[in-house]
């Protein structure tokens, strides 16, 4: 099986598709001649040609909009958005209209559409290319919001979202484009949107993650597993609609749950997840729900101490469960 | 004026009681209707509140004697106050403060054992884990979910108690025998408590040897004793045994279990067991009398006493009257009502009298089928085994069904074989097609 990296899981997807059904088009920004600049759409103008890998003006809103209208029409459009923080002048479109277009015609109208974003921080990104937007769509009904975190479950993610009737906030942990490798089957395979992921089992501890901290996760519990203590990372990969049932069933096994996301810690998306766990799985509870996340400043820093300071890391996860499992 | 305390009358039909223990002694202040006293008759334990506060100033009864009713124990008053010389006679038919059951004694403070969660409540609760014993290693030595159960792995495999036949209908009716049935635990059984021996107890009849115990005999073993040799000796008992599939009781049970537990009460077996007893007695009203000098007496109310085991305090028959006037729903709520104040000791002597026929449920035990003693003057005992899965030929295929042997003891005084036969199959009929 070919070993790829996370960015080029996503090509892959977005060629599999484009080849597969000719109504799927993608616009953005530089995704056409230039090939994206995070290289998410690199060959694929050569490939299908300008009037499936649109450029797209520097107006978030109208790429959105387009896509909608788009999608109303039968096509399935993938719209790129460069940064997450650019997304924010496409609120309208995407809450007010792509999310409530089905519900608002009493599922006559379906809008088709995927919504890519790289997200995050830790890059040297500074205030305008770092931001988690998660926590803002997941509060929306009407839209999915998918977060992979390796390069297979992106591929077949992005498949499935593509072939979804509902518009799909797909975020992708850009710090991870090519840093994070593993290994991608080839031909057709879809990962359905829903399903969380136990990436490793254990017995004294739960921990939720999604994207990037998925990955420094994994990391926190193998160290903290040579001091005895056996923690149970989860994926979540789907944010909305949610697995209740694994993460449940894990915290029923573990009784201990820490939440771990890079985004601000006020009103994020760990708060659903622990809300969750203290409605319906009180009496399992051995210790607090806890959640480790980004501070609450209004921006992930540029100064690389300061950026430092701002990111969740797997040293600082380490630390959270290590008490965590010691309470 | 100091006030008397008196021996109270426990129920109409009793005339004297045993002062088990004092809860106060001589000098000690005492509030008014606070337990002052124990006491015991040949039924019913009971706590008696004190009839006014004060200082406990003379006790003149001592632990262990029994007296007449309305018999003076004690005075209380305030300290330095006479007590006069000769007790004041009390009016005939003046009736002693009632025993109701006053409100138990505080329990006694509880270790603090910190911050209990969630999950180490329920699990204590669960494996019956007293968390006294556990020793936390969480923060600022919290007892966690793995303390207790690294506790309960260690302890003897004490399965959460199950009393064999109220399980089955708790769980799923066709799981293997094995999950729905599980034996409880191989503990070993508990080494009795060391009773204290009695220094000077003249031992006239058995020589004890060396490391015997002596139990001294309480007034419920004494009776229960008594009784059973009485009963042995009056009737000439003869057993017969039936069987009944329990299927369409259990699941009677699961789909109106949810319905009668808002009517807040538990829908046990026992109650089906008593409506079955009373279709049967009904059926054959000679089951439900009594022999006399001058002939049988057949009772025309059916008094139906459930044999209560109450472990080291012995055992309790208390009466449900009039069950043949009841509905399932009632008589449920007559068995929840008398079983728990049989345990909690707080019936009311009266509720122990007049049963007409008798249950016993030796099935909670795990016993099949059982030789039970008559209580008398009654002319049967039913016994109810363990509800266990067994195959049963039913229309030439074998089948698993929830069995249970009815073990009828009769009085073959007043019941032939047949008679018998007449009334146990009805009984097993009424359970197996239970609509």
């Amino acid at each position: 099986m070919p070993e790829m990296t996370l960015i080029e899981a996503i090509r892959q997807a977005q060629d599999e598709e484009l080849a597969r059904d000719p109504n799927v088009f993608i616009t953005g920004e530089d995704v056409g001649v230039r090939g994206g600049v995070f290289r998410a759409t690199m060959g694929l103008y050569d490939k299908y040609g300008p009037n499936r890998l649109i450029d797209s003006p520097l107006a978030e809103d109208s790429i959105v909009g387009v896509g909608i209208g788009a999608a109303l029409y039968g096509m399935r459009p993938i719209l790129e958005i460069q940064f997450a923080d650019f997304i924010h002048p496409a609120l309208n479109q995407i809450i007010s209209e792509a999310a409530k277009m089905c519900y608002r015609s009493n599922g006559e109208w379906t809008v088709p559409l995927v919504i890519r974003a790289p997200y995050g921080g830790g890059i040297g990104g500074g205030l305008y290319h770092s931001q988690s937007v998660e926590a803002l769509f997941a509060h929306v009904p009407g839209l999915k919001v998918v977060i992979p975190s390796t390069p297979y479950d992106a591929k077949g993610l992005l498949k499935a979202a593509v072939r979804d009737p509902n518009p799909i906030i797909f975020l992708e942990p850009k710090k991870g484009y090519r840093l994070i490798k593993g290994e991608v089957p080839e031909g057709e395979y879809v990962v359905p949107i829903g399903p969380a992921r136990i990436s490793r089992p254990g017995r004294d501890l739960s921990l939720f993650a999604y994207g990037m901290m998925h990955h420094y996760a994994l990391q926190a519990a193998q160290k903290l597993e040579s001091e005895g203590i056996d923690v149970e990372v989860v994926d979540l990969r789907t944010l909305y609609p949610v697995d209740k049932e694994t993460i449940l069933n894990s915290v029923r096994k573990t009784s201990r749950a820490l939440i771990v996301h890079e985004d601000n810690l006020t009103g994020g998306y760990g708060a659903e997840i622990a809300a969750i766990i203290a409605d319906e799985a009180f009496t399992d509870l051995d210790a607090p729900v806890r959640r480790l996340a980004g501070p609450d400043v209004p921006a992930v820093p540029f100064s690389h101490p300061m950026q430092d300071w701002f990111m969740v890391n797997p040293e600082k996860i380490a630390a959270a469960a290590r008490k965590l499992a010691q309470w | 004026m100091p006030t008397q305390v008196i021996m109270p009358q426990l129920g109409e039909s009793v005339v004297e009681g045993t002062l088990t223990r004092w809860l106060k002694k001589e000098g000690e202040p005492v509030a008014e209707l606070e337990d002052l006293l124990e006491v015991t008759t040949d039924k019913v334990a009971s706590e008696i509140p004190s009839p006014a506060s004060g200082i406990l100033l003379q006790v003149l009864v001592e632990e262990g004697k029994t007296v007449l009713a309305h018999t003076i124990l004690a005075w209380i008053g305030q300290p330095g106050e006479e007590i006069p010389a000769a007790p004041r006679p009390q009016p005939a038919g003046h009736a002693a403060p009632a025993a109701l059951p006053s409100s138990s004694p505080a329990a006694a403070p509880a270790a603090d054992l910190g911050f209990i969660s969630p999950i180490v409540m329920r699990l204590a609760k669960e494996y019956a884990v007293d968390l006294t014993q556990v020793k936390g290693s969480g923060e600022k030595g919290r007892i966690t979910k793995r303390d207790v159960m690294a506790y309960v792995e260690k302890r003897q495999p004490l399965a959460p108690v199950q009393a064999a036949w109220e399980t089955p209908a708790d769980g799923d009716l066709f799981r293997p025998t094995e999950l729905v049935f599980a034996q409880p635990a191989s503990a070993p059984v508990p080494a009795p408590a060391p009773v204290s021996v009695l220094p000077a107890q003249p031992a006239a009849s058995a020589a004890p040897a060396v490391g015997d115990t002596l139990i001294p005999l309480s007034p419920v073993r004494r009776a229960i004793a008594e009784h059973m040799v009485l009963s042995k000796h009056t009737s000439p008992h003869v057993t017969t045994v039936m069987e009944a599939d329990m299927s369409r009781v259990s699941a009677h049970r699961e789909a109106n279990k949810a319905a009668f537990a808002k009517e807040g009460v538990h829908l046990t077996f026992t109650a089906y067991f008593m409506a079955a007893i009373v279709a049967g007695l009904k059926a054959q009203p000679l089951a439900n009398a009594s022999w006399s000098a001058d002939g049988i007496l057949v009772h025309h109310a059916i008094n139906l006493g459930m044999a209560t085991d109450l472990g080291e305090g012995g055992l309790i028959v208390p009466v449900i009257r009039s069950a043949g006037d009841l509905s399932l729903l009632g008589l449920a709520r007559a068995v929840n009502d008398l079983s728990s104040r049989a345990r909690s000791k707080r019936l009311l002597p009266d509720e122990t009298k007049g049963g007409t026929f008798t249950l016993t449920n030796h099935g909670t035990g795990g016993s099949l089928f059982a030789t039970p003693i008559i209580t008398q003057p009654q002319a049967g005992i039913l016994g109810a085994g363990r509800i266990q899965k067994r195959a049963v030929v039913i229309n030439d295929a074998i089948a698993i069904r929830p069995m249970v042997y009815l073990s009828f003891t009769f009085d073959h005084r007043i019941l032939d074989g047949a008679a018998a036969d007449h009334f146990l199959a009805k009984v097993a009929e009424t359970l197996q097609n239970w609509v």
